[in-house]
């Protein structure tokens, strides 16, 4: 019998420590299935961030770093300049990314870096047991905004994808979601493309992933979907923010 | 005949580690080290490496986290507030176990400070910076010769132990010119391969993974106790020290470093004219301490021993730990980029040396 489905080579064989209903196994799946089927993992080194996806380096089987909290980009561009033929990815949360990390991920994108950066937002710091992040969203009550993010007081969200694609060193930048099954498809294509175009050279490319936190937002894996289907979707629409390629004739 | 070029000291140190085999430059513009970045922007592309001026220290210091990751030779040079921002990736790169090069060229401080030459950044240095139980080992060059060596010398160490390693210069010493030959040098060290490095497996059955995260307490415990004995080593093998005029009993032992052991040694031959015997312990490397040649000096000390610097006192803490209460230490410091003269040194060892008598 032909076997239709089974764990990607890019993922070790262990179990993972994130809470039921998570969506970060999701988005490492899709990111191990783009490894294997572009067949670069003998070159690729991943950037575990700090936050939830902190052990990403124990679940991935190509060679991994830790960086410190909101570094990735950094490291991931020594790396990358290092190893020039080397496939470089960041995996980073919102806190990561969007607070600590803000001058990294963006002098990264306006160097034109040749990485990939998978940056997952869940809208709240899961590991420290949901606090405020830049992209929680407004009224949205988190450990640190107990009456509800407030913009008057606590400033606005910030739309990553959409202030990426501004540089002109970002090359692709798409918005997707893991909360259903054509979302999923969509996402992991826009993955693939992500590393795709990194390996033809092109510069810095992002796919910025909506995902779920049901711990830190108290709700249950099927209520945490369509509360980001009610909330984050209409703040953070979906799609291709920058795409040099688009329209290219192939 | 050996080639000899008169080179500035900051230039000095990117040429040197070139001829190192360094592959990559990440830094920042901070005065008084901007020449080294510099010069590494107009070198490194034309030999095919990587020069990259990162957005902030903190962004320089992970990049170098990544090319030493990946297992090339790799540098960054900075100065005193700068360093400060790159502690957090030094403990990082300690915590992994990366070998790197870190030059800083001290400016005054603390806060934004001055520009002018310092050495107040001793205890940042040598005891810690960044958290968590670690050290660097820190070289304190007295001239561009020496700062030269001194460069390419902290790439084999770095190698071989798998650790970051620091060039401390002040400002003076990154600004003077100097006459300088490069050396083409074999290693006499033992270098490990690189196994470890995470550029990709090539082949490789088992991933590499850098990192400096140990959740259970018993691991982490474990790992410092192994970086501790690291440590051990490291101070068993690579302490160094320049003894100056020691052969003899003398009145006072100066302990100093960097260019304020150069003023030292003038206020030594200022004062031997007037029959007043001073040594003189350089310290070149900070962090192995010499405090055993130190504890040494104690019984041909007359009347102990002064720690001169360009600090308030940093250093003659580590001197005070080495005499170990057997001789009185004094201390003579300026600071905030006031440099010492011959004429202020030898003035106060008159002063100890005259009230002992
Ligand atoms: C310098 C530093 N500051 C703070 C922390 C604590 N910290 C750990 S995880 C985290 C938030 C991560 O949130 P996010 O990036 O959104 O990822 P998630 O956990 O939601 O996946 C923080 C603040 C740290 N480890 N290092
Ligand atoms: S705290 Fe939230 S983001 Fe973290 S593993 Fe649990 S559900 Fe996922």
């Amino acid at each position: 019998m032909a076997i239709v489905f089974e764990r990607p080579k890019a993922l070790l064989d262990v179990p993972t420590h994130y809470c039921p209903g998570c969506t970060h196994g999701v988005i490492h799946r899709l990111v191990a299935e783009v490894i294997d089927e572009l067949g670069i993992i003998d070159r690729t080194a991943g950037v575990a961030p700090v936050g939830c996806s902190v052990l990403a380096y124990d679940y991935f089987a190509c060679d991994m770093y830790e960086a410190a909290h909101g570094r990735a980009p950094a490291v991931a561009t020594g790396i990358k300049r290092a190893v020039p033929d080397s496939i470089v990815f960041t995996y980073q949360g919102d806190g990561d990314l969007a607070a600590i990390g803000t001058a990294e991920i963006v002098h990264a994108a306006a160097r034109g870096e040749k990485i990939t950066t998978i940056f997952v937002n869940n809208a709240i710091y899961g590991m420290t047991g949901g606090q405020m992040a830049p992209t929680t969203l407004p009224g949205q009550v988190t450990e640190t905004s107990p009456y509800g993010r407030d913009i008057n007081t606590q400033g606005h969200p910030i739309r990553v994808s959409e202030m990426i694609s501004t540089l002109d060193g970002a090359v692709y930048v798409e918005r997707v979601s893991v909360d259903s099954v054509p979302n999923i498809i969509k996402a992991k294509k826009a993955i693939k493309k992500a590393f795709e175009l990194q390996m033809q050279g092109k510069g810095f490319t992002m796919v910025e992933v909506l995902s779920i936190c049901p711990t830190n937002w108290g709700l249950s894996p099927n209520e945490s979907i369509k509360w980001l289907r009610d909330n984050m979707m209409p703040f953070y629409p979906l799609g291709v923010k920058k795409d040099i390629t688009a329209g290219e004739v192939k | 005949m050996a080639n000899k070029v008169l080179m500035k000291g900051n230039e000095a140190i990117g040429e040197a580690a070139i001829h190192a085999g360094c592959q990559c430059f990440f830094g920042y513009p901070i005065t008084p080290q901007t020449e080294v970045a510099a010069y590494m922007a107009r070198r490194m592309p034309k030999i095919g490496r990587v020069f990259l001026q990162a957005e902030s220290e903190v962004a320089a210091i992970n990049m170098v986290y990544g090319a030493a990751g990946a297992g090339v030779r790799v540098m960054t040079s900075s100065s005193s507030p700068g360093i400060s921002l790159k502690a957090e990736g030094i403990s990082y790169i300690a915590g992994a176990e990366l070998p790197c090069v870190i030059i800083n060229i001290v400016r005054g401080g603390p806060g934004l400070g001055g520009i002018q030459p310092a050495q107040s950044d001793y205890f940042q240095a040598t005891k810690g910076g960044g958290h968590g139980d670690y050290r660097l080992v820190v070289y304190a060059p007295a001239s561009i010769q020496e700062l030269v060596d001194t460069v390419q010398e902290a790439f084999d160490v770095a190698d071989q132990y798998r650790v970051p390693v620091m060039v401390m210069g002040d400002g003076m010493l990154g600004q003077m010119m100097e006459p300088v030959e490069f050396k083409d040098r074999n290693t006499t060290r033992n270098l490990p391969e690189k196994t470890w490095a995470a550029n990709g497996l090539r082949g490789r059955q088992k991933h590499n993974v850098i990192n400096s995260l140990f959740l259970k307490p018993e691991e982490l415990e474990q790992h410092n106790r192994r970086l501790q004995a690291k440590y051990a080593e490291i101070e068993k093998n690579e302490v160094k020290y320049e003894e100056y005029n020691l052969d003899k009993e003398v009145d006072l032992t100066v302990v100093a470093y960097g260019t304020t052991s150069r003023i030292v040694k003038n206020a030594i031959k200022m004062l031997e004219k007037e029959g007043i015997n001073i040594g003189l312990i350089r310290p070149i490397t900070l962090w192995p301490f010499p405090s055993k040649a130190i504890e040494d000096a104690a019984e041909k000390s007359k009347y102990g021993f002064i720690s001169v610097e360009m600090s308030e006192g940093q250093m003659v803490e580590d001197v005070k730990l080495a005499v170990n209460g057997k001789k009185p230490v004094y201390f003579y410091g300026r600071s905030g980029g006031m440099v010492p003269t011959p004429a202020e040194v030898a003035n106060k060892i008159r002063e100890i040396v005259g009230g002992a008598k």
